[in-house]
């Protein structure tokens, strides 16, 4: 029987790609020089979400939460395989914490009809909190199982997996609908199609078009190819504004410091006998080993 | 959520599994111990499961003045849904000013899911925690001793420090290994609190099929010396250089993730932000080249050793001995000059 997946992702700032480049002169992090990328996690998310379409028939709905430029990854969800794609932004959810955030995404999940699957990556690696996801599951009513590291059986709605528990790994069976979040380990993300790639760089979002300024006549025309990234505000989720953005945020920065790598100044060996020798007599004079 | 409380408890989720006490909930304790004293409050730990009660003497000998005991049948092996009605009651009805929970496999599910629930704040993964005032940017407006909840972020190129002050308890997560573990003692008696939750079908949705836990192969946390290993080492063949070096000095080996990735070790030797974060009396760092991933991980070792064939590699900055040079030259150099002392 068909499913109806929706797959939660994030554009987050590489953070692995911290290099020369992308340090300030005072040894911090330039954050801007950062490319914007879909977080890797929730490629892993999608994959999953594919292959139960494959298997099973239904569809795969991507959604993200963000600036309009997050559609760079709505739109590589589409090269991949997904068949509908939706932004969530508005300037009022700015400044949301994993909390409104995840409130905000059960608004949207909740406009949508016979949802079966949730997915999304394990954690984002700007914030690696992997909050966003239990918490939108409990806002949906629904159960969570984090960690899935692969998926043993779909059938009758009755969903087997096994996840990753750390020390060792759990199998475990529940009643669709369900969340899931989605560890790097459970396979390995597919390429963007080809075909489909030519199709969907077309795809736009609203604020896209209005950006471009489009006509009326060609926001329709993409509406018609079904190339036009539907737009959600907070408005339209019928968001309680209470519970969005900073508001909606328990948490507050109090302060951030950047990490900065100080030479503290190292006593530098050669690396020749003697000099690895003095080393060793120094390290035992102050009782580090022996 | 729960509004503000000031003269809340401190509480610690005692993560245990199978009748065993992992060591989250005891490092977690003795921060607890120094943030209850500082707020003039007690320190409880909630401790949930089935026959769970032997394990309040331990948490008691680490320093908890109060137990809070949930026992059934219902409640032996984990599920996300079940725990969380049991700490959200528990909550309403005690009303903890703070609540920690480890940042494990089952913090990380678990703590969410409360916080989603309570409506109230959850920083993940802290690396430490202190009390102090906060004072509002915009209106000036001062709370005092609030939990300052402080971690890495931006793949740990920032610290960041978070606070909640209206929509309590004030939750963090907590890193494995961060905090040092208490001294054990063993002639203190907590005050048990035993309450019973009732547990409905509709909070056990998940059927646990099978499990299976296998210990760790390494206790890296224990271990007084680590020689770890990263990419620069350049392949499995070398990394051998890295046991042997290790087994000479009676010490563990350890890897960057980066090693890990490219399949010269075990996840489980992974030493970092996504590893283990380890306070060893040495740390050997061999062809690692420092990101702060891994620093972040490593840096509160007495004394630090670095490798390397980069003179420019990021890690001689922590490093106390720099030694520039092919690790195939060095190690068995090394090796040498140990033998020739002890």
């Amino acid at each position: 029987m068909p499913y109806n997946c929706v797959v939660l992702a994030k554009q987050v700032p590489d953070t692995a790609a911290v290099t020369g480049k992308a340090m300030n002169d005072d040894g911090t992090v330039n954050r801007s020089a950062l490319p914007a990328i879909f977080n890797p996690e929730d490629l892993n998310a999608l994959e999953l979400a594919l292959q139960i379409k494959q298997a099973h028939g239904g569809t795969v709905t991507i959604m993200t939460m963000g600036l309009p430029s997050a559609c760079d990854v709505l739109r590589e969800g589409l090269y991949r395989g997904a068949d509908r794609a939706i932004l969530i932004t508005d300037r009022r959810a700015a400044a949301s914490d994993t909390l409104a955030t995840s409130y905000i995404l059960n608004c949207a999940i909740k406009k949508l009809s016979d949802v079966d699957i949730i997915l999304c990556g394990r954690q984002a690696i700007d914030g690696d909190t992997a909050q966003v996801g239990p918490q939108a599951a409990e806002k949906l009513g629904i159960p969570q199982i984090t960690y899935v590291e692969e998926l043993l059986s779909l059938c009758d709605r009755t969903i087997t997996v096994k996840r990753n528990v750390g020390a060792g790994w759990e199998k475990v069976r529940a009643t669709l609908p369900v969340l899931l979040t989605v560890m790097d380990t459970a396979n390995e993300p597919r390429p963007c199609g080809v075909k489909r790639l030519l199709k969907y760089k077309k795809a736009r979002s609203q604020s896209e078009l209005a950006k471009e300024g489009a006509t009326e006549a060609a926001v329709q025309s993409l509406k018609d190819k079904n190339l036009l990234i539907d737009q959600w505000d907070l408005d339209y989720l019928d968001a309680d504004m209470q519970w969005c953005g900073r508001n909606g945020s328990p948490t507050k920065v109090n302060r951030i410091q950047s990490v900065v790598l100080s030479a503290s100044g190292y006593k530098e060996i050669a690396p020749t006998d003697e000099g690895l020798r003095d080393m060793v007599h120094e390290l035992i004079v102050d009782h580090t080993i022996g | 959520m729960i509004e503000v409380n000031r003269n809340g408890e401190v509480w610690v989720f005692a993560e245990q599994q199978d009748g065993q006490l992992s060591e989250v909930p005891l490092e977690l304790l003795s921060r607890g111990r120094e943030l209850a004293d500082k707020l003039s409050v007690k320190l409880g730990a909630v401790l949930v499961g089935d026959n769970a009660s032997p394990l309040v003497e331990e948490l008691s000998a680490y320093g908890a003045d109060k137990v809070y005991l949930v026992e059934d049948p219902l409640l032996g092996v984990f599920q996300t849904s079940s725990y969380t009605r049991v700490l959200c009651e528990l909550i309403e009805k005690h009303k903890p000013q703070i609540v920690l929970y480890g940042a494990t496999a089952v913090g990380r599910d678990l703590a969410p899911r409360v916080a989603s629930a309570m409506k109230a704040g959850l920083t993940a993964d802290c690396t430490d925690l202190q009390i102090d005032d906060f004072t509002e940017s915009r209106s000036k407006v001062v709370h005092k001793n609030l939990l300052q909840q402080i971690r890495p972020a931006f793949g740990g190129n920032i610290i960041a420090t978070i606070v909640n002050y209206d929509r309590w308890p004030q939750m963090a997560t907590v890193r494995e290994g961060v905090m040092p573990l208490p001294e054990r003692n063993g002639t203190i008696r907590a005050e048990v609190v035993s309450e019973s939750i009732k547990i409905t079908p509709e909070d056990l949705p998940l059927e646990i099929l099978s499990r299976h836990f296998e210990a760790k192969k390494v206790n890296l946390k224990a271990s007084r010396v680590i020689v770890a290993g990263g990419a620069g080492v350049g392949s499995k063949e070398n990394f051998k250089q890295v046991w042997k070096l290790a087994n000479v000095l009676g010490g563990a080996p350890g890897a960057s993730r980066a090693a890990v990735d490219l399949g010269f070790i075990e996840s489980d030797y992974q030493v970092g932000q996504t590893g283990t974060t380890v306070r060893p009396a040495l740390y050997i760092a061999v062809g690692i080249s420092g990101a702060v991933q891994h620093s972040a991980g490593m840096s509160d070792s007495a004394k630090i050793v670095a490798i390397n064939s980069d003179p420019d590699a990021p890690i001689f900055q922590v490093a106390h001995y720099g030694i520039v040079g092919d690790l195939n030259v060095v190690i068995p150099k090394l090796i040498k000059a140990i033998r020739a002392k002890s």
